[in-house]
């Protein structure tokens, strides 16, 4: 053995592996989304699980987006089969709960699954703070370009996207992502400029109901 | 408990395995028989016990235990039990299981086969065997472990990956590249052994590695063959090859390989590219490792999601380790690489090869560089690329015409030297085939220069293959009064090594052509139809019957009823289909082909009114298709004959012994002796 020749032809090995450790640091899923900054596709779903507190609907309500308008808006694709899915569920339940009171409204999107299911596993789970609707035919995760489950969308107060989250989110993510929007103002409304967590379309006082939650399964 | 057994299996495993590692140096060192012989039983026990955890993790597949994390991913109640048993293979864990259990074996086999040799070399390749195994063990008990504990177990899965339940192709591709890749380790470690030992001017190592490397790249050609299968058959573009990262990963492997494959022949033969070929193997396998890196680490858009977890970390410092180790061994050891002889000629057979290791290696450069060049984009310019087909089809046609040219020349000539006379005698018939071959392809409306050129070097590359046979045949004829196909069976039997590559070169003339063929002659038709309405298409005329629907417990299926007819009269028809899986968000389409040796009728559902009222159609009509997996078939043929080892040549050339084995297909009875005379008979095909 030539110690030294050795150690010198080992040296060409460092350019590449620099590079492929370069490319590590790179997201190459991160594809530059056309959505952030466009307006958030609108969509009209039927609520399945309901949420507690402030950010509850009954099962069957219909929700629009445009009900939110003025306000940020989180919506999170996932599905009972979807095992990343878990270990973002309780991220989401804890900070939505905490930022409900500031004006943000969060929602479960069910992508390719049946409501069933996603009772059946909400519930495993130990519950979940906001509401989470139904997609028939997957048009709305369409809509939103999704790639797969768990993508996490943040609407601006100007309703447009401005966030898209690949893969499953943390709190601290959320946390960050969410109080960067609520420091921005609203384009036509005032920040606060309807009672929080009010529901449109349903009577004044209806919140109250809200005690009632079923946080269910155990 | 399944769970338990498994993951404790691989853990037990990954210590033995880390023993087996420490030992074998020590052993050697301090020339302790015992030592070395328990990294030997270290081997084996590896092997069992790797062993256990695959059956353990088949076993909670097969009996739906969702709380094992790897069932949970990929498993489903509705999913039929084959695509359940294959789902082995199906995501990454379970991959990597499958790899450590093949990698496993083949570490068995070469202790098996080899426990008996004296020497440094087998401990030093037991050793490198088993810190490959160490490395995918590790990855087994931690980043990518397929036990890991669901709780609460859910009652049901997603169910595999949609593209591999779609087709039968999906099922039998995964195992045979892993087969290949890991193939691939074998000839690597034992000219890391050869290295280590210090026993590297000898050529013990590259005829111990022979066979192997024969029997990898006959997987990983098989392997290839079949993912273009699959995307033909599936992905409903009509196309067999796209120059995705993923196919890219499994090709400069291949071509690597391939070279290493002839270049072996050349150190055998004449001493020489000693160095080169310790390069060329450990090139190999650091593309292997590369591929499974650039494939699995995101690095790299592929089709797989998330959760990949920080394995990619893990492969970026196996690659490091494996560079930085044979890059110092192979300069630490190159004083002893010297040359034996020379080139005499630039006429001869070794000049032919060099020139076709040239054009392979260039290639490998061509495919990594594009490749890679997404990544080095961003480095250098911060921007976002993509590197398209136009780049690797400008770069690899002249690269194929070349090889397919060489593919000729090198059969015809003779080793060492060939006089004027040779030359000109051996190469004017392979080039009046040329010339013909041009023209007719030209008539036939073949315009590109490459096309043409193509067409012409594949039938001078058919000459001069073919004539090999036929002087041959010719020879022991005249000489021993055989009858034809007798004379056909002994002159292959006799020199397995040689004919084979022959027929191997065959396949690829098979391949060539019906690749240029296709991408040249193709022709595409898009309609959409109302029931009854029929379109033209290249000479057919297609007929929409119907569109159907139908429920299957695992995914529902639409589909239209087509029939072909010619000159009025029906003479078959297809059901191309789109199947929606719960778990994807797209319907995988599912298009029929109609298959005849001189082509394809290739028709996709493109989209249908919901009441089915009318379908969109493509129909796609691709000559010759059929021969690129014929011929992929060919060369896999070819490698399995040049395995087999030969007789002794005397007693075949004599005709003392009758050789009724012919072909070869499978090994004589003669290589049912003990390993040692397999081994001992690999020596006596030197001069082929």
């Amino acid at each position: 053995m030539n110690w030294k020749r050795a150690a010198s032809a080992s040296i060409v090995a460092v350019p590449i592996i620099l590079l492929l450790g370069y490319g590590m640091t790179r997201d190459p899923k991160e594809i530059p989304s056309p959505l952030p900054g466009r307006e958030a596709p609108a969509f009209s779903l039927a609520v399945f699980a309901e949420g507690v507190g402030a950010q509850r609907r009954a099962v069957g309500d219909t929700v629009r987006l445009a009900e939110h308008a003025g306000e940020v808006v989180v919506l999170n694709f996932w599905a009972s089969w979807c095992l990343a899915c878990r270990d973002e569920h309780s991220a989401l339940s804890a900070v939505s709960e905490a930022y409900a009171p500031k004006g943000v409204q969060f929602y479960g999107m069910l992508y390719n699954d049946v409501p069933a299911n996603g009772t059946r596993w909400i519930s495993q789970m130990g519950g979940q703070s906001y509401p989470s609707l139904e997609d028939p035919r997957t048009r709305t995760a369409i809509d939103y370009g999704l790639y797969g489950v768990p993508e996490t969308f943040f609407v601006g107060r100007d309703g447009r996207v401005a966030y898209k989250h690949v893969g499953p989110i943390s709190a601290v993510v959320l946390a960050r992502k969410l109080d960067s929007l609520l420091a921005l103002p609203g384009p036509s409304r005032p920040s606060g400029g309807r009672p929080v967590g009010e529901p449109v379309g349903e009577p004044v006082g209806e919140p109250a109901r809200s005690v009632a939650v079923p946080r269910a399964g155990r | 408990m399944t769970r338990l057994i498994g993951l404790n299996a691989l853990m037990v495993a990954l210590a033995v395995a880390a023993f087996g590692v420490v030992m074998a140096p020590i052993g050697v060192r301090r020339a302790r028989a015992d030592l070395v012989r328990a990294t030997y039983s270290a081997t084996y026990a590896m092997f069992a016990l790797v062993t256990i955890a695959t059956f353990a993790m088949i076993f909670a597949l097969v009996t739906h235990d969702f709380s094992v994390g790897y069932v949970a991913q990929v498993g489903s109640r509705a999913t039929p039990l084959f695509y359940t048993i294959i789902s082995l293979w199906g995501a990454l864990e379970g991959s990597i299981l499958f790899w450590a259990w093949v990698l496993s074996l083949l570490s068995a086999l070469v202790v098996f086969w080899n426990r008996d040799r004296e020497g440094a070399l087998i401990p030093y390749t037991t050793m490198t065997m088993l810190a490959v195994s160490v490395f995918f063990l590790i990855l087994l008990v931690g980043p990518a472990n397929p036990f890991t504990l669901i709780a609460p177990t859910p009652l049901d899965g997603p169910g595999p990956n949609p593209l591999l339940q779609n087709h039968i192709l999906m099922g039998v591709h995964p195992p045979l590249l892993y087969l290949g890749y890991v193939g691939m380790t074998v000839p690597f470690a034992f000219a890391v052994g050869a290295m280590a030992a210090g026993e590297v001017g000898e050529d013990t190592w590259i005829k111990l590695s022979r066979r192997w490397t024969l029997g990898a790249w006959a997987f990983l050609t098989a392997a290839i063959i079949a993912g273009m299968w699959w995307s033909y058959e599936v992905l409903g573009w009509g196309g067999y090859w796209a120059w995705d990262p993923v196919e890219n990963a499994s090709f400069m492997p291949w071509l690597t390989s391939t070279a290493f494959l002839h270049s072996m022949m050349v150190q055998e033969r004449r001493g020489m590219l000693k160095l080169w070929n310790l390069n060329l193997i450990v090139a190999t396998f650091a593309l292997t490792i590369l591929g499974t890196f650039l494939t699995r680490s995101g690095v790299l858009s592929s089709v797989h999601a998330f959760g990949e977890g920080p394995i990619g970390m893990y492969f970026l410092v196996a690659i490091a380790v494996t560079l930085v180790a044979s890059f110092a061994l192979v300069a630490g050891n190159s004083e002893q690489l010297s040359s034996e002889g020379r080139l005499d000629s630039v006429a001869s057979r070794e000049t032919v090869i060099l020139l076709n290791n040239l054009m392979l290696t260039a290639f490998t450069f061509t495919v990594l560089v594009g490749t890679l060049f997404p990544i080095i984009a961003e480095a250098a310019r911060g921007v976002k690329v993509s590197v398209g087909e136009p780049f690797f089809n400008k770069m690899s046609l002249p690269l194929i015409a070349s090889l397919l040219f060489l593919m000729g020349v090198g059969p015809a000539l003779p080793w060492r030297r060939a006089s004027k006379e040779v030359v000109r005698r051996q190469l004017l018939p392979p080039l009046i085939g040329a010339v013909i071959a041009a023209v007719a392809a030209i008539a036939v409306g073949a315009h590109q220069v490459y096309a043409v050129l193509t067409f012409a070097f594949a039938a001078f590359a058919l000459v001069a293959n073919v004539r090999e046979y036929v002087t041959g045949v010719k020879a022991r004829m005249t000489l021993r009064n055989e009858s034809a196909v007798t004379a056909l069976g002994r002159l292959v039997g006799a020199n397995r090594r040689r004919y084979g590559g022959y027929i191997a070169h065959l396949g690829i003339i098979a391949m060539g052509v019906a690749i240029a063929a296709s991408s040249t002659f193709r022709r595409e038709y898009e309609a959409t139809l109302r029931k009854g309405e029929s379109m033209a298409a290249g000479g057919y005329s297609v007929k929409l019957l119907e569109v159907y629907g139908r429920e299957e417990p695992q995914r529902s299926r639409i589909a239209a009823s087509v029939a072909i007819l010619k000159d009025g009269a029906e003479i078959g028809r297809l059901d191309p289909a789109m199947n929606f899986y719960p778990t994807s968000q797209q319907p995988i389409p599912t298009p029929a082909v109609r298959s005849r040796a001189w082509g394809d009728i290739y028709i996709n559902l493109m989209a249908f009114q919901q009441d089915g009222s009318n379908a969109t159609l493509k129909v796609i009509v691709e000559p010759l298709v059929p021969w690129i997996w014929f011929g992929g078939g060919i060369i896999c043929l070819g490698a399995i004959v040049s395995m087999f080892p030969t007789r002794r040549r005397s007693a075949a050339w004599m005709g003392a012994r009758v050789a009724p084995d012919g072909r070869g297909a499978r090994p004589s009875p003669g290589a049912a002796t003990p390993a040692g005379g397999m081994l001992a008979s690999n020596t006596l095909e030197g001069a082929d």
